[in-house]
């Protein structure tokens, strides 16, 4: 094995294999398994990263390895997508890794060397999903992704709710799975020939392009956790521990975006605008559920993931919008919509993860994941309060942190689209875009009510007192990420130039080459039509504030008193008074009620002890899984009908098929 | 970015600073006199900011840094806007940093800012506010912003200044789409600046504020701070919609100290007709429940979204 990039990657996956093998060893010896082995898989994470970020620019180069079955080798290739995805993952591993050194106590369900192992294993999956070269491997690695993920969401199987979600995500999970299979099978159409190589090269006609595309969108959608198939996110992430659930949800939800755009730009030779209207439809449909569902969940880490389902439709929205300018030819605008895409994919990987790992360490100090009984944890974990303030903000999309910069971006290529030649889909786009910002804007009613509920008001509860902050291995892991938010957000034309290859690659067009982007100012197409620098606004705002600050300070006196709060003078205020989870997502229930499959229990006047409850559940049980499992039933008991369990049936049966074989055959 | 250049950027800014609180003098005067009562000085404003600033602040005991840092926020950001929005010039060199999403995106941080300090002292009448604002602001702001974009089609740009330039500039055309989202407009102004019929800015009764019941906690020079901020706000709502709907008198060139001077009783006289418009709505109109706030910015929402499909069909 040889020094270059891709050999590097190799040698990152198989350290990580071997720490968690390492970890196996000694199953049950702690201190050995936190600050040893997971403190090295994030050195591993780090160097993954990097070597990413060299390949970036460099032209993608092949291997074969030869493992698997005979005949079968493995082919691994690195270009700039697997580049990108590989520094996402490298880059947001090392925190989570980080933070999982000290976030795993000895009490969890599954042994902390199990855990060391299946964790490693399934971030050597995903590294091995992104160089995969051929069906063949990129399914077992894709398969190892799931089976490592789930033993990682059933970490605390005794629960028989976390069960059954671990079992919603595995069934999904292969569901998805089965069209990405078949979507292999019709890429490769006909030449029975498996690796991607070939797959380029064929040109599929008729209907085949389509059916594999949609087999696609669907196999990746169940991953990513589209319209319908969305169910088993809001399940898995709150059952799983939480530097799990920031993997899930901050990267391992990125595989399959990384896989949709493999397929659709990469390996189909062509598109066709209506896909793009689909997908599109669908991304929006996506983010505007997520964010109504998110907005009106009591427990902190549904919260997130309904958010995770938002973010994940908005990417989709945005690849729609690629291949509409893709198909139409207009490869600028395709580079454009293609960058916010990534870069979106790259802003939620760090701000989700900062906002799993920051309840994470809300549930190790309160053992509650009910909004309705935290609150003012700002006063007894500063760290996390103002690391999640960090990510909270980024989240809800506003300048100048990362998340605004990349909506800024998509909402840019929808007022382009006017230039498109079809008037259906012209009309269509302004009604996309309102759908769009309705979602980015409810995110921040989300992200108020998740961080004003958590760490703001009052503690809702007596043991909140006891709350200590985040250890140091957490905090490091919180400040990388939340520096990442930062960083990613004050500096976009740098992260655009690095994205660059990645367009030129897929779309065929730089995104900034034709524009007028300084490394300060952001300015796609030309600074008169629209630019954007962070770093100027933040700096005037700082100045203002300092300003501000000082000549208050200065010119009057700086008193400050402190006193009972006032509240217009009502003295008997508890903490219970304040806005619950449920209070604070009223209005958004009342106004979308259609939305939710709703139950009320309302107490009557003469209750001596009165109960108010209302639940809002998902229609999609009701209205498409309920059904599939209610046929699935009706079916296996139509099959008992031919098992009748005698052995005389059995052989009439033998009998009848032989005549009929007799009869056909002969 | 020139010296000059700089200079009137600064200049622009400053106006925006004094005339604020005057906009609100101005409001709630004609506000006084279309209800025949006595009307309050058109400077008080600036004698309550100023009384305030001299004022020993008191803070809740359980408050955090957050309820602290927030009126320098809020202030910090409704400033960067009034740098953004051209008053008197079109030439903003600071526009460049901010575009008209970006806009949009900072009276969003000044909005969160303003509902994370309410939900901090943990009272009941902040959290309800902080709610509230957020509900009103969750339905406001993509009507804003589909406001904005369909003036940015007609330019073909969203920064702010070139939109208002393509406007005030090109040969006297109508633009139907700008009807309807000069309608929206009005609509998320009124939500967004808490006046009636969403919210009541005069208001004393607890359970009906929004924007007050937010400051309920605040004394002293933060008060003052978040005061100046929201006269700071109304005056950049109604410098867009006067610069977009209403764009005669601006100039395009900041440094032409000469046409400045011609284009301040222009805005002042813009600003008084806009005033005392404000005031007549709100004196006309009632304040709705809470929730026919939805359906008065789910309709603003509406105009907008129109305005762009209007925009599109007629290319004008």
């Amino acid at each position: 094995m040889n020094l270059s990039p891709l050999g590097l990657i190799i040698a990152a996956i198989v350290a990580w294999l071997v720490i968690g093998t390492l970890g196996l060893t000694r199953p049950r010896h702690f201190a050995f398994i936190t600050r040893v082995l997971f403190p090295a898989g994030s050195a591993v994470g780090l160097a993954l990263a990097a070597v990413a970020f060299v390949a970036l620019a460099l032209p993608p180069q092949s291997t074969i390895l030869p493992l698997g079955l005979p005949d079968l080798p493995f082919h691994l290739r690195l270009d700039a997508l697997s580049a990108f995805f590989l520094l996402l993952l490298g880059s947001t591993g090392t925190a989570i890794s980080l933070y999982s050194a000290g976030y795993f106590r000895s009490s969890e369900g599954t042994a902390p060397g199990l855990i060391c192992f299946q964790y490693h294993a399934f971030l050597a999956a995903m590294a091995l999903v992104m160089v995969a070269d051929d069906a063949y491997l990129f399914m077992v690695a894709w398969e190892t992704m799931a089976l490592t993920s789930f033993f990682l969401v059933t970490t605390e199987h005794r629960i028989p709710e976390i069960r059954r979600a671990g079992f919603l995500y595995l069934l999904i999970a292969h569901v998805g799975a089965i069209a990405i299979l078949l979507c292999f099978g019709t890429l490769q159409g006909g030449s029975g020939d498996y690796t991607f190589a070939t797959m380029r090269t064929m040109h599929l006609t008729g209907a085949w392009p389509s059916a594999a595309f949609f087999l696609a969108l669907f196999g990746f959608g169940a991953k990513a956790g589209l319209l319908p198939l969305h169910i088993w996110l809001p399940e898995a992430h709150p059952a799983a521990p939480s530097p799990v659930s920031a993997l899930m949800s901050g990267v391992m939800l990125k595989t399959a975006i990384y896989g949709l755009l493999r397929v659709t730009f990469d390996l189909l030779s062509g598109q066709i605008w209506w896909w793009g209207v689909v997908a599109l439809a669908l991304g929006l449909a996506t983010a505007l559920f997520g964010v109504i569902f998110a907005a009106v969940q009591s427990d902190m880490k549904r919260l997130l993931a309904y958010s995770s389902i938002e973010n994940i439709g908005i990417i989709v929205a945005g690849i729609g919008l690629t291949i509409l300018f893709k198909s139409y030819g207009k490869t600028l605008l395709a580079a454009i919509t293609l960058t916010a895409v990534l870069y979106h994919a790259l802003n939620h990987a760090f701000f989700k993860s900062l906002l799993f790992l920051a309840t994470g360490s809300v549930l190790h100090a309160t053992h509650e994941r009910s909004l309705g009984k935290l609150g003012g944890l700002i006063h007894r974990m500063p760290w996390v309060a103002w690391l999640a303030l960090v990510g909270a903000l980024a989240c809800a999309g506003l300048p100048p942190l990362n998340g605004f910069v990349s909506e800024w971006l998509l909402l840019q290529a929808f007022l382009f689209t006017p230039s498109l030649p079809q008037s259906f889909v012209n009309m269509l786009v302004p009604v996309a875009a309102a759908a769009l910002v309705l979602a980015v804007a409810l995110s921040a009613y989300v992200m108020v009510k998740f961080f004003g509920v958590i760490f703001l008001g009052r503690p809702r509860e007596a043991n909140l007192a006891y709350a200590k902050d985040a250890g140091t291995f957490e905090r490091v892991g919180l400040v990388w990420l939340a520096a990442g938010c930062v960083v990613l957000g004050l500096f976009p034309v740098t992260v655009i130039t690095l994205l660059d290859p990645i367009n030129t690659m897929l779309v065929g067009s730089s995104a900034i080459k034709g524009g007028s982007s300084s490394w300060l100012l952001l300015a796609p197409i030309n600074a008169d039509r629209s630019s954007y620098s962070p770093l100027i606004m933040l700096a005037v705002i700082v100045a203002i504030v300092l300003l501000t600050g000082q000549v208050v300070h200065r010119h009057y006196h700086g008193r400050v008193r402190r006193a009972p709060p006032w509240d217009c003078g009502f003295p008997a205020q508890t903490p219970r008074m304040q806005d619950t989870a449920e209070g604070f997502g009223q209005p958004i229930r009342q106004v979308f009620e259609p939305f939710f499959r709703m139950k009320r229990v309302l107490p009557s006047p003469f209750d001596a002890a009165p109960r108010y409850e209302v639940t809002a559940e998902d229609h999609f049980w009701h209205w498409f899984y309920v059904p599939i499992a209610r046929g699935a039933e009706v079916l296996a008991r139509l099959v008992g009908y031919i098992q009748q369990g005698r052995i005389s049936v059995y052989l009439t049966y033998s009998f009848f098929t032989l005549l009929a074989l007799l009869f056909l055959v002969r | 970015m020139t010296i000059s250049g700089f200079l009137s950027q600064l200049l622009q800014l400053a106006i925006a600073l004094v005339l604020a609180p005057l906009l609100v003098g101005w409001v709630n005067k004609c506000r006084a006199w279309l209800a025949n009562k006595t009307a309050p000085s058109i400077l008080l404003p600036y004698r309550m900011i100023r009384k305030l600033f001299f004022k020993d602040a008191v803070v809740a005991e359980n408050a955090s840094s957050i309820f602290r840092l927030t009126p320098y926020i809020v202030f910090g950001a409704m400033c960067c806007a009034a740098a953004i929005v051209p008053s008197l010039a079109t030439d903003l060199p600071f526009a460049r940093a901010a575009d008209a999403i970006a806009l949009v995106g900072l009276f969003a941080l000044a909005r969160v800012f303003m509902a994370l300090a309410a939900m901090d002292i943990g009272t009941s009448f902040g959290s309800l506010g902080a709610r509230r604002e957020m509900f009103v602001g969750f339905l406001a702001e993509p009507a804003l912003l589909m406001v904005l974009f369909t003036a940015s089609l007609i330019s073909g740009s969203t920064s702010l200044p070139s939109i208002v330039d393509t406007i005030a500039h090109r040969d006297l055309a109508i633009y139907p789409s700008l009807a309807f989202a000069g309608v929206a407009f009005t609509m998320v102004s009124l939500a967004e600046n808490a006046r009636i019929p969403v919210d009541n800015p005069a208001t004393h009764l607890e359970l009906t504020m929004i924007h007050e019941a937010m400051l309920l906690e605040y004394s002293a020079r933060h008060l003052a701070l978040l005061e100046w901020a929201s006269a700071l706000k109304l005056f950049n709502y109604s410098c867009i919609g006067l610069a977009l709907f209403f764009p005669f008198g601006i100039v395009v060139s900041g440094t032409d100290w000469l046409a400045l001077l011609g284009a301040a009783p222009a805005l002042i006289a813009k600003l008084l007709a806009g005033g005392f418009a404000l005031a007549l709505i709100e004196t006309l109109s009632a304040k709705m429940r809470i929730f026919r706030a939805p359906e008065f910015l789910g309709t603003a929402f509406m105009l907008a979204v129109l305005a762009m499909l209007v925009n599109l069909l007629l290319g004008a």
